[in-house]
């Protein structure tokens, strides 16, 4: 029983943070129609920058997050306005291969920079042990959660109350009909960028402070996919259930089978939801017209 | 002087050299290819062979995906597969390198026809994260099933014999590899003058349309998955037998990405720019680690970035081709033929 809610409270942290990074992931796709496999590198950069921030320059960790939260907002922006809106209507295959690119460019410019070496994170959350219920886990594991559950009220606010919210509502519902009611799809696209890549930086922060930083940090990027499939391509609740499940899934065949199932089985997941439901538990069926 | 290409018979105008100046350069190239292995060193013939190998790779990715319009991000699993099959066979079994490149191809045709399953009821994206998917699964099971490939250490696999002679060394290996970049390309070629080929495309400019028209859908998209992986194994094997060492590193999924900026690079749906897109992926690095030694003298740290230095490059001539020239190398050659043929009066 302690080993299952070992598990739990592990399958529940790492879920959430899968669930950070398919956010973002899920917010492109939403409103630009554009698959990011660059999701993984937003990520890296991210942790990379705070911690530059804080443990290169020395800055007090409020400032440090700050200013990769703006840093991240930039990347976003420049990224739309560079790679992204040249490629607005070239076949699919195109804007994978483009954010394919990016991912690769990403990944060498943090290599240039910082090396290939895992380094230690200085802890700026508090990570002493907790007990619940008879099992521990680190305290910066909880706050991963919390963290994410707030990023999900956040979110569900942005959407519903804000202005850009609903603009970016109706880009993702009808792009044509948004651009005639005046809003700037332009503005909108390069919103949906930015907050990727700033949600992306809070995962990256998260996941640095637990294992460190390193480049396998990008591996996130792939991780994602099950998870935005399992929830719906097109669904924020759907990232986040599908992260807690991908991730207590992930913790589960870890825990009690082994073998590196935990590895593939995700992924055996995907090929299952996609042939018997292809758009996620939560995702809008599209049906095709003639 | 030529305004442009008039055909007085149909027999001409299905040929697929149709211009004198195609035909002189078709010679040109063969006697290069003759040429070639008698007066380049070793290194040369070493890059010449890793592009001939990864052509075949990028036909038969290009069947696929620039043809029948189906991404797939599987590649380096399907090469992993006919790697795995030939090696296996040639080191456990001794079954000579020849019959098990045969198999290695009809095993990799038939694991390609069963991720292709999904192609039925996925298009677009979803199929590219399905084929990811199979990417993933394949290189999982390659690495966990210790009794059949090793795991993660690597398989040593003999030499290849023919008539007692090592097939594997870089002159002799150049023959056979580019004598089945021939066979291929001159089937492959043909392939879309029949009644499948034509198919294909059809299911790639608008599939529905094609169903329409008595097009069956499920049967031509899977028979392009065999097809296509058939030569992706053909490729893998040969990487088996030519390094005598199979290892799931060469199979990650950057292989798949690195398959499929080739076909985007050199063109999508068309052969030549397999050829292009494939030996300038295959160079590129090569030219970048000479570039590095070059400047060596006034950057001795260079050796330490040459890497992250290629996988930038890479990126960048992705995104680079992608905003500036989406139609690829081949679209650059035409161009220039263009412009000679109607020089001086290019309007």
């Amino acid at each position: 029983m302690d080993l299952f809610i070992q598990l739990t409270l592990t399958g529940l942290t790492n879920g959430a943070i899968l669930a950070l990074a398919a956010l973002g992931f899920v917010l492109i796709y939403k409103s630009s129609d554009v698959i990011n496999f660059a999701q993984g590198e937003f990520l890296l950069v991210g942790a990379y920058v705070i911690f530059a921030m804080i443990a290169q320059v020395g800055l007090h960790w409020t400032i440090g997050m700050v200013l990769t939260l703006l840093i991240a907002v930039l990347l976003g922006v420049l990224v739309e306005r560079l790679v992204l809106r040249p490629l607005i209507g070239e076949p699919i295959i195109s804007v994978i291969m483009v954010t394919i690119g990016l991912s690769s460019l990403l990944r060498a410019i943090v290599s240039t920079i910082w090396g290939n070496q895992p380094k230690s994170f200085p802890p700026f959350i508090p990570s002493q042990p907790i007990n619940i219920l008879g099992a521990t886990v680190g305290a910066d594991r909880l706050w991963a959660l919390v963290i994410a559950a707030v990023m999900l009220v956040l979110f569900n606010f942005f959407f519903t109350r804000s202005r850009e919210g609903i603009a970016m509502r109706a880009v993702a519902d009808d792009q044509q009909a948004a651009l005639s009611m005046g809003i700037s799809v332009k503005k909108i696209f390069a919103w949906a960028w930015s907050i990727a890549a700033a949600t992306a930086a809070i995962g990256g922060a998260l996941v640095a402070n637990i294992v460190g930083v390193g480049p396998e940090l990008a591996g996130f990027g792939l991780r994602v996919f099950p998870v935005v499939i399992l929830g719906g391509l097109d669904s924020i609740p759907g990232a986040i259930v599908g992260g807690i499940i991908i991730g207590l899934l992930e913790a589960y065949t870890g825990g009690y089978i082994g073998q590196g199932l935990n590895q593939v089985l995700p992924f055996i997941v995907l090929i299952i939801i996609l042939m018997i439901r292809p758009y996620g538990l939560f995702g809008q069926e599209i049906i095709e017209r003639v | 002087m030529q305004s442009g290409i008039f055909h007085t018979s149909y027999e001409k105008d299905m040929a697929l050299r149709r211009t004198h100046a195609q035909k002189i350069r078709l010679v040109i190239l063969i006697v290069l290819g003759l040429v070639f292995p008698f007066i380049a060193n070793r290194y040369y013939l070493t890059l010449a062979n890793q592009v001939g190998i990864a052509i075949i790779g990028a036909i038969g990715l290009n069947i696929l995906v620039g043809y029948t319009g189906q991404i797939s991000l599987g590649q380096g699993g399907f090469m992993a597969v006919g790697a795995y099959t030939a090696g296996i066979l040639t080191a456990r079994l001794g079954m000579p390198w020849w019959a098990s490149t045969i198999v290695a191809c009809i095993v990799t045709a038939m694991i390609g026809t069963i991720f292709g399953i999904p192609s039925l009821r996925l298009k677009g994206l979803y199929l590219a994260i399905a084929t990811l998917a199979a990417q993933e699964i394949i290189l999982w099971i390659v690495t966990h099933w210790k009794t059949l490939t090793g795991g993660v250490e690597a398989l040593v696999v003999p030499d290849p014999m023919l008539f007692g002679i090592r097939m594997n060394n870089d002159f002799n290996f150049y023959w056979l590899v580019w004598g089945l970049v021939v066979v291929v390309t001159i089937l492959t070629v043909n392939l879309f003058r029949t009644r499948f080929g034509r198919a294909f495309i059809a299911i790639r400019d608008q599939d529905i349309a094609a169903s329409v028209m008595g097009v069956d859908l499920f049967k031509y998209k899977l028979l392009a998955f065999a097809i296509s992986s058939f030569w992706v194994g053909l490729a893998g094997a040969l990487i088996a037998h030519y390094r005598n060492i199979v290892t799931w590193e060469r199979f990650t999924i950057d292989v798949s990405v690195l398959y499929l900026a080739m076909i985007i690079i050199g063109g999508l749906g068309s052969v030549t720019g397999s050829y292009l897109g494939a030996a300038f992926m295959m160079l590129l690095p090569a030219v970048l680690t000479n570039i590095g030694r070059a400047v060596k003298g006034f950057f001795p740290a260079i050796d330490s970035i040459i890497p992250f230095i290629q996988q930038a490059t890479f990126g960048l001539v992705i995104i680079l081709f992608l905003v500036f020239e989406p139609e690829g190398l081949n679209k650059i050659w035409k161009d220039i033929k263009d412009y000679f043929r109607l020089w001086p009066f290019s309007y």
